[in-house]
């Protein structure tokens, strides 16, 4: 499904991704962990398409399409969804109002008619109740006045409606409480699907305890230097990235 | 005083000159009403047109924008009078409509019948043939403002609305104004005045076709104590028109004044706010929003907000997303002389550019002269947030589509302070319709 061969990318001129290979097949939930700063968050800002960041080799393909040609819009339509590390305030910008625009984008996008708004405020009524968004929070302005457990199930709502092919989680459990992030795991736990792939990334274990992945990755300075099974994760937590961040050096 | 009277230079002055020589003994109000309009008009007549040299219009030279004047309009025709029908706006909220086409009362095109208690409304000749003097040389208004004293040695038509004390006017009192046909002028003036303890919604709305017209309102409104007052503007005049506009509000005690308005139209376009706190304790909002793409066009935006009682309070918001060549002025001063203690004056200016030849000059002003006062102000200019048009994008919203989403919510501040939903919804949409004519 993800295929991402010897990927490197810069900001700024300053090397980030320094040859990053992965394969992520559908129905499988891989997990990438790593120091901060080894360039978690660039994998993921990368593949979603932020202007910011350069590519300057290697290739990226989401069912054997390019994404690294492709605008940000145009992958989020091919399948790709990132959930922010820190998702952004919009005042203004009813919550309502982004995710009916973003639906039908895609619906519009896909050859498809836009949902009527009965039908679409019927769908997001039934995936904001299994994660305890209220209809006030609808109304308000994109994530305005939302705690961080909010912005992150609303992440997850947005998850559910557009139905990605491939999840990619920022540091989903940054900034979340124990309930908040059984919340937000149940909430994507419920989204597994054969057909679908989850990248999940993240610095601590503990998010890897409500969303079990398939495959664990240790991404070190720009690459990944170890992969293998759930057991990898409670690895390194008990001893650290000290090893990884010498290893790479 | 003709000594002192200078050579007209520009075809502009020279013409109005013949306009008002030509016009001024068929305008209503008789010989006391003259005699203003004469002195009106002499301030154009001396100083001519007010160009970029005259602190007041550095950024909107009026003698520039304006090369040529265009003659009085003609009271118009039935087949103008059907054209302006097709184009009033506003249709879906209820209001009480009073419709001026090219400057002249449509007894058509409006409802000045069965009146709520405690409402009068009369053309503003009525007034004329009353007191003229106090209906042409309004207090609290700069008199020798060129657009004021055009508007006042030109105005013939227009309303005089008088709320009694203690009258609720539940029903807003629409007030269109449009242009239509041959390349004209037209001048109009409207008379607010409420009574102690009363209430009125003004909705003025301005519209035309793309006629290069020239016009020019006043609204002058006198608040008393304890009455609140709205003006709800849309100004969406067409493209080739120029929209000279004042608006004055003299607030009493414990008085509430609310001002928000939308401009999408007009090749340029300067609306000059006047708030003039007369009694202690009373309040005024004003927002605008401004919206303007292609060509050169020019939106101006000038407050003069004069403290003088004790305890009063003013907010200003005014926000101005441009694109292509257009450009924003933004000139807001308030004064809090040294009676007004205890005064909380907030003005905010932040323009939005979208392109990279759009342009926004903002000119705010305090000048306190009192000691125990809050006073603030502040002017933002940028463009589109990066950060947040990418988060819109990575959801698949197409990038013209993501940023008109910005644009809306960024002019949008504006706007949400109307609560009538359907003019809210009105003026929505056509923030909408902007954004979306402008991809």
């Amino acid at each position: 499904m993800l295929s991402i061969k010897n990927l490197h990318a810069s900001i700024e001129d300053k090397p980030i991704l320094r040859g990053l290979d992965l394969e992520v097949k559908a129905g499988e939930v891989h997990a990438i962990m790593g120091p901060n700063g080894s360039g978690k968050s660039t994998l993921s800002y990368v593949l979603a398409g932020k202007p910011d960041y350069e590519v300057t080799d290697g290739s990226a393909t989401l069912e054997g399409e390019d994404l690294l040609a492709l605008e940000a819009d145009e992958r989020a339509i091919r399948g790709l969804f990132l959930a922010f590390q820190y998702p952004l305030e919009i005042p203004g910008v009813a919550t309502m109002t982004f995710l009916k625009t973003a639906l039908n984008a895609q619906r519009r996008a896909r050859g498809e008619d836009e949902l009527p708004t009965p039908a679409f405020m019927k769908l997001v009524r039934e995936k904001a109740d299994g994660l305890g968004i209220s209809t006030d929070m609808l109304k308000r302005g994109l994530n305005v006045g939302f705690s961080g457990g909010e912005k992150k199930r609303n992440e997850v709502l947005q998850m559910a409606l557009l139905e990605p092919k491939l999840c990619v989680l920022d540091e989903t459990d940054s900034g979340l409480d124990i309930d908040a992030l059984k919340i937000v795991s149940e909430g994507v736990n419920a989204l597994r699907a054969k057909n679908r792939g989850f990248v999940v990334i993240t610095h601590y274990q503990r998010l890897l305890d409500h969303i079990r992945p398939d495959i664990v990755h240790v991404m070190a300075k720009g690459r990944i230097v170890r992969t293998g099974g759930p057991e990898l994760a409670h690895e390194l937590e008990a001893q650290g990235y000290a090893a990884y961040a010498a290893d790479a050096a | 005083m003709n000594a002192d009277i200078r050579p007209i230079r520009t075809a502009a002055e020279s013409s109005l000159g013949d306009i008002f020589a030509a016009a001024r003994e068929e305008l209503p109000g008789g010989e006391a009403a003259l005699r203003v309009r004469d002195e009106a008009f002499a301030v154009v007549g001396r100083k001519g047109l007010p160009n970029r040299r005259v602190e007041d219009w550095k950024y909107t030279d009026l003698r520039a924008l304006m090369r040529e004047a265009r003659p009085l309009a003609d009271t118009p025709g039935a087949d103008e009078v059907e054209a302006a029908r097709a184009l009033l706006p506003f249709g879906e909220v209820a209001a009480r409509r009073v419709v001026f086409v090219n400057g002249r009362l449509s007894p058509d095109l409006s409802d000045m019948d069965t009146l709520e208690e405690g409402l009068s409304i009369a053309p503003l000749a009525v007034a004329l043939a009353g007191d003229a003097v106090s209906a042409l040389a309004l207090k609290g208004v700069p008199n020798d403002n060129a657009v004021v004293a055009l508007n006042t040695a030109f105005a013939a038509d227009g309303l005089v609305i008088a709320v009694s004390d203690g009258a609720k006017i539940d029903r807003p009192i629409h007030v269109a104004n449009i242009q239509t046909g041959a390349a004209h002028a037209s001048y109009g003036r409207v008379l607010v005045s409420v009574g102690k303890g009363g209430s009125i919604t003004l909705i003025e709305s301005h519209v035309g076709d793309s006629g290069a017209h020239q016009t020019n309102t006043l609204i002058g409104l006198d608040i008393a104590d304890g009455a609140s007052a709205k003006v709800l503007k849309l100004q969406d005049e067409g493209l080739g028109t120029l929209h000279l506009a004042t608006l004055a509000a003299r607030l009493g005690a414990k008085a509430f004044f609310e001002s928000v308005s939308l401009a999408t139209g007009s090749s340029a376009a300067r609306q000059q706010i006047y708030l003039d706190f007369a009694g202690d304790k009373a309040k005024a909002e004003v927002f605008g929003a401004g919206l303007a793409a292609g060509g050169k066009r020019h939106l101006d935006t000038t407050l003069v907000i004069d403290h003088r009682t004790l305890g009063c309070s003013s907010r200003e918001l005014f926000k101005t997303a441009l694109d292509g060549e257009a450009r924003s002025v933004f000139q807001g001063r308030i004064t809090v002389r040294p009676g007004a203690q205890k005064t909380d004056g907030k003005m905010m200016a932040n323009a939005l550019l979208l392109s990279e030849t759009a342009e926004a000059d903002a000119k705010p002003e305090l000048e306190i002269f009192a000691d125990d006062v809050v006073c603030g102000h502040g002017a933002t200019v940028g463009a589109i947030d990066d950060e947040l048009l990418f988060y819109l994008m990575a959801r698949g919203i197409p990038k013209a589509e993501a940023e008109g989403l910005l644009v809306q919510a960024f002019v949008g501040e504006a706007l949400e302070s109307v609560d009538d939903d359907a003019l809210r919804d009105a003026l929505s949409a056509r923030a909408e319709r902007w954004l979306s004519e402008r991809v």
